[in-house]
């Protein structure tokens, strides 16, 4: 077991790296959540009561058009070079590399979320620091990456790779979708945790049962 | 799955063809015109077997590809391909049936509610299974990944209804169905169930056959050019 673990955070660590060096990753996706959140904004108009009522899923619509650009890079970059083959052949369980590839996935989409929110949270006039927001944001962001990791390694093997996996992730990841915009907004309306419990239930639940699910899938979409 | 089936295959479309003439005789005929909706409720005997199918062809496309991935034969993909097909020629009609029967009844084509966001969504995903076995860049690997995804995508339906659900309750609708079924009515929709449900399985049986043989010959075109 600690062996695993050890072999998760080699895998992480490994992509934490590269995208350190090259920051290609980070950039491009923080740029993009921005003018996602900007453009909706404007498209949306400036009074009030509109706003408030659709900040909640402006904020996320940034996140998962920005999460889905992180998620597209995380198995495009280990297509080329056949690095995927590499990794493969180091003597480690399968699920291992699912697991390593999905903390480094989650680690990009956090990151930007930890940029984008707060300038979010400004541009609608709304307190900088929420902790519920918080927990919203990371459990959310947990389901994406446990769904989009897995998407991610299916759709680079196929030929219309960027288009497939949006059409793959999105109809899955609704469900998350749904309840951290419903979550979001009564926490921006200054409620508490008992009255979002079952939207982080729901979107709990939802992250237990695709990690299962993946960790049991993978073995079968990375095999030659 | 050749001639040796033949007997089955005509019993089946025979039984097929009885009960589809049975239930048009009965949908257009023998049933009485729904007292508040009129004659535009008669779509109802279409859309439910259609919907239920639409379920069935999608559940057997999830065993399937958990049997696929178990067992690796072509036989078991050519069934959980030719069923994800049919359902989704089946959702589609759903999804077309529903809205012009809503129109004049409930006075809107669409609603956001638990039943119609999950169809949809069920929609799209199986249209996903279709894309990804066609794209992808050998067809074993069709095969693996859209199986990956008839599980995946099937996990995912009740997790949608019952969150569809609860987001709605937030914003009650005033749409009900009001009233039971006669026995008139019921009797018509067992009988429709009964048709579009051998319909389905006529279906399946002539696609997978299909594509079992598509297989085949690719399996022995690919060996001729090695030779």
């Amino acid at each position: 077991m600690n062996r695993a673990f050890a072999k998760i955070i080699a895998i992480f660590w490994k992509d934490m790296l590269t995208e350190l060096r090259t920051r290609e990753i980070i950039v491009s996706v923080l740029v993009f959540a921005l003018l996602v959140l900007v453009i909706f904004s404007f498209a949306f108009g400036a009074e009030a009561e509109v706003t408030e009522s659709i900040a909640p899923g402006i904020l996320w619509v940034a996140l998962t058009f920005g999460g889905i650009i992180g998620l597209n890079r995380t198995f495009a970059l280990e297509k080329e070079n056949s690095r995927l083959e590499g990794l493969m052949l180091c003597p480690v369980d399968h699920a291992v590399i699912y697991w390593g590839k999905l903390a480094g996935s989650f680690t990009f989409m956090l990151a930007v979320a930890i940029v984008v929110t707060p300038i979010f949270l400004t541009l609608f006039n709304l307190p900088v620091f929420i902790p519920e927001l918080v927990l919203i944001i990371v459990l959310a962001l947990t389901g994406f990456a446990a769904v989009g990791t897995l998407f991610s390694a299916l759709a680079v093997n196929t030929r219309a790779r960027d288009i497939m996996l949006p059409i793959l992730f999105l109809p899955v990841v609704i469900p998350v979708i749904i309840a951290a915009v419903k979550a979001t907004g009564l926490a921006l309306a200054g409620n508490h945790w008992g009255d979002m419990l079952i939207w982080l239930q729901i979107i709990i639940v939802f992250d237990i049962i695709y990690l299962v699910a993946a960790t049991l899938v993978f073995e079968f979409v990375i095999e030659e | 799955m050749n001639g040796n089936h033949t007997l089955r295959n005509g019993l089946l479309q025979g039984l097929g063809f009885a009960l589809m003439i049975a239930a048009l005789y009965m949908v257009f005929i023998y049933v009485p015109t729904e007292k508040h909706t009129g004659i535009v409720q008669r779509i109802f005997y279409f859309h439910v077997p259609i919907a239920w199918v639409s379920f069935l062809a999608f559940f057997v496309t999830f065993i399937f590809s958990i049997l696929y991935l178990w067992q690796r034969k072509i036989k078991i993909d050519a069934i959980a391909d030719a069923s994800a097909e049919v359902g989704v020629i089946f959702t589609t009609l759903v999804l077309i049936t529903g809205p012009i029967w809503a129109k004049p009844v409930w006075g809107i084509w669409w609603t956001w509610d638990a039943r119609l966001t999950t169809s949809l969504l069920l929609w799209i995903i199986y249209i996903a299974y279709l894309l990804v076995r066609r794209l992808a860049n050998e067809p074993e690997r069709g095969a693996r990944y859209s199986a990956v995804i008839g599980i995946v995508g099937f996990i995912d339906v009740p997790i949608v209804f019952f969150t569809v659900n609860l987001w709605r309750t937030q914003h009650p609708t005033t749409i009900v169905f009001e009233g039971g079924l006669t026995t008139p009515m019921l009797a018509t929709l067992m009988v429709c169930i009964a048709a579009f449900t051998v319909l389905y399985i006529l279906l399946l049986v002539q696609s997978a056959n299909l594509k079992f043989m598509e297989a085949g010959i690719r399996q022995l075109k690919s060996i001729m050019q090695i030779e």
